[in-house]
């Protein structure tokens, strides 16, 4: 803290963390202490999803509660998959999160491409509107666009859910952009000489470069069409077309009070996301710290 | 160099070039068309008809917006179940997201194995993590309760308690906060170690250090946290179609129905779109004004480095 201290610490190698080096031992025990209290409690919701999806119901029903299950019963989970139309519902969900990957990659790259390295007059203006898009409340297109496709007789198909992704979306367009900004613009050149078009550019020369920023954008769109909601609840009717959220949330109707039935589904609802997370870690972060140093 | 290539054999090639950049630009554009602006100007229009989707669409004036303001008690419900869950939970989760981030800003063996368990609960989403609180909160099973019980306080009844149905959520959201801890801990990580250097030259003590050099350098991924978290405050709709008591969207008492659960259920359930439409309008231009709120008062407490921007 003083002055001697400051000078004879030598440099640091990087910038930042104010508080890096513990001091002492209590110190970096009051730290680990801290870290696993909240380690803990950030982790007992899932422990008790997981406990509680292999109990009885009379043992989940007993006073006071038991945190490990005295007897295993693996059948919950074969009941909530027959009962609850999980097969069905988890290749519904695959579908839609395949083509969703599939048109986003494509067409948000595609996209990007023009804005970061294409000049035409007007890209600035038309970049700033599209900017703008992601300040409107989803809820504000949503009605309308479901009356387009009501016009169109989309509703109970999947047209609803998919087309819209060969479009484009802002936020992806605008990450992307940001990663091809770092390319240097001497390697499209290079293309242009070698007598590559803008298209082919693109596709053989860009992809392959920005498989980090393809991969946080697979997984964010493959994590977004997983967990959409209220695009099917508002488009399906059906139940043969229904994916995984609303299945849950329809055995959650039929099956109120079971809850190691309703457990179980949410186990295997939640359960690829996490281990899709624990595989792809770096690209879940990626994603982020390339949002972050845009901001700021 | 892109200059020279393009300029030398003249302005065709140029215009070629511009051609091919709205080719490149135009699954957007047509997208933005076709799923944006197209439908905002006709949610505009319709939303002074009385337009239900199969027979109707007679122009009524402001007669949706005069039913909304002095004739739907549900709006106001709504509007203010809405505000309540922003105001609360927006800064809960800004502040538990930087504490996360300062925890866990430090080198120690082991800290990649913490980030990715703070880090964790935000990417979980959906109906499978409300039914897991839904139980978590149950007032007799749940652990929630249980677990205050340790510490002798007496657990409300939450979901079922029209009270504390909304702190019930604002909780849940708790738990993920983490998904802000990321942004805050790369800008924590930018911070300037000469900075603290003179800080500390200056006799300033951990807190002060925190207090004048951490915090106004991170202002703007604060500032940026509180927009964002405002503008996805005002949309909070499944919560509140999926948790509700007894599987009655917005139950008990509508303490969860929030502004667009009530627009959904105006729109889907009933088919008066003309009102979901200027109920959706009225929802834009709050998130507009108080974006324009947040961006005017960022004048006097956001930090930029290298000056205002």
């Amino acid at each position: 803290m003083s002055l001697l201290t400051g000078e004879r610490r030598p440099p640091m190698p990087r910038t930042g963390a104010p508080y890096r080096t513990i001091r002492s031992k209590w110190a970096a025990a009051l730290l680990y202490l801290v870290l696993i209290g909240l380690s803990l409690l950030l982790l007992t919701p899932l422990f008790w999803m997981l406990s509680t999806s292999l109990k009885s119901m009379q043992e989940i029903m007993s006073y006071p509660p038991t945190l490990l299950p005295k007897v295993i019963h693996f059948e919950n989970y074969k009941h909530a998959w027959e009962k609850g139309n999980f097969a069905r519902y988890t290749l519904n969900t695959l579908l839609l999160a395949g083509i969703g990957v599939l048109s986003h990659v494509l067409s948000n790259t595609f996209v990007a491409y023009g804005f970061a390295k294409i000049r035409f007059p007007g890209k600035r203006l038309l970049f700033a509107v599209m900017l703008g898009t992601m300040m409107i409340p989803s809820f504000v297109t949503l009605i309308p666009q479901y009356i387009l496709f009501s016009k169109l007789s989309w509703i109970n198909t999947y047209y609803p859910l998919t087309v819209p992704g060969f479009f484009g979306s802002a936020f992806q367009i605008f990450l992307i952009r940001q990663f091809f900004m770092t390319i240097p613009n001497e390697l499209i050149e290079a293309g242009k000489v070698d007598g590559a078009s803008h298209f082919r550019i693109w596709w053989q020369l860009m992809l392959p470069l920005s498989l980090p920023v393809i991969a946080t954008v697979a997984i964010m769109t493959f994590q977004g069409a997983w967990n959409d909601f209220t695009g099917p609840l508002i488009y399906i009717n059906s139940e043969s077309l229904f994916n995984l959220q609303i299945g849950l949330q329809s055995f959650k109707g039929t099956e109120s009070t079971q809850w190691h039935y309703l457990m179980a589904g949410s186990v295997i609802v939640l359960l690829p996301v996490v281990l899709l997370f624990f595989f792809f870690q770096r690209y879940f972060i990626e994603g982020m710290n390339i949002t972050a140093g845009t901001k700021g | 160099m892109a200059r020279t290539a393009a300029s030398s054999p003249g302005s065709s090639l140029k215009r070629r070039e511009a051609w091919q950049g709205y080719i490149f630009a135009s699954p957007w554009i047509v997208g933005f068309l076709l799923f944006t602006a197209g439908p905002l100007l006709f949610s505009l229009y319709a939303s002074f008809t009385n337009y239900d989707i199969t027979s109707r669409m007679d122009w009524i004036g402001v007669q949706n917006y005069d039913t909304m303001f002095n004739h739907d008690p549900l709006f106001w419900k709504s509007l203010k179940n809405t505000l309540y869950f922003v105001a609360i939970s927006v800064p809960l989760q800004t502040a538990g997201g930087l504490l996360l981030a300062v925890v866990l800003n430090r080198k120690a063996s082991g800290i990649r194995f913490f980030r990715t368990v703070f880090y964790l609960p935000s990417i979980l989403s959906g109906v499978g993590v409300y039914v897991l609180w839904m139980m978590l909160l149950s007032p007799s099973a749940g652990l929630v309760n249980l677990m205050l019980g340790w510490i002798g306080i007496d657990g409300p009844a939450w979901l079922t308690d029209p009270d504390w149905t909304k702190n019930a959520v604002i909780l849940m959201k708790l738990w993920g906060a983490g998904g802000m801890m990321l942004l805050y801990l790369a800008s924590l990580q930018a911070v300037p170690r000469q900075l603290y250097e003179a800080a500390e030259l200056d006799g300033a003590g951990r807190f002060r250090k925190f207090r004048h050099v951490t915090l106004p350098m991170i202002t703007p991924v604060i500032f940026f946290e509180i927009v964002t978290g405002m503008i996805g405050g005002f949309q909070i709709f499944q919560e509140g179609y999926v948790m509700g008591y007894n599987n009655e969207p917005g139950a008990p008492m509508n303490s969860l129905l929030f502004y667009n659960l009530h627009m959904f259920l105006k729109a889907f359930k009933v088919f008066d779109m003309g009102y979901a439409m200027a109920m959706a309008w009225f929802l834009f231009l709050i998130v507009l004004v108080l974006t324009l709120i947040n961006l005017t008062l960022s004048r006097y407490w956001v930090h930029y480095e290298g000056g205002e921007r």
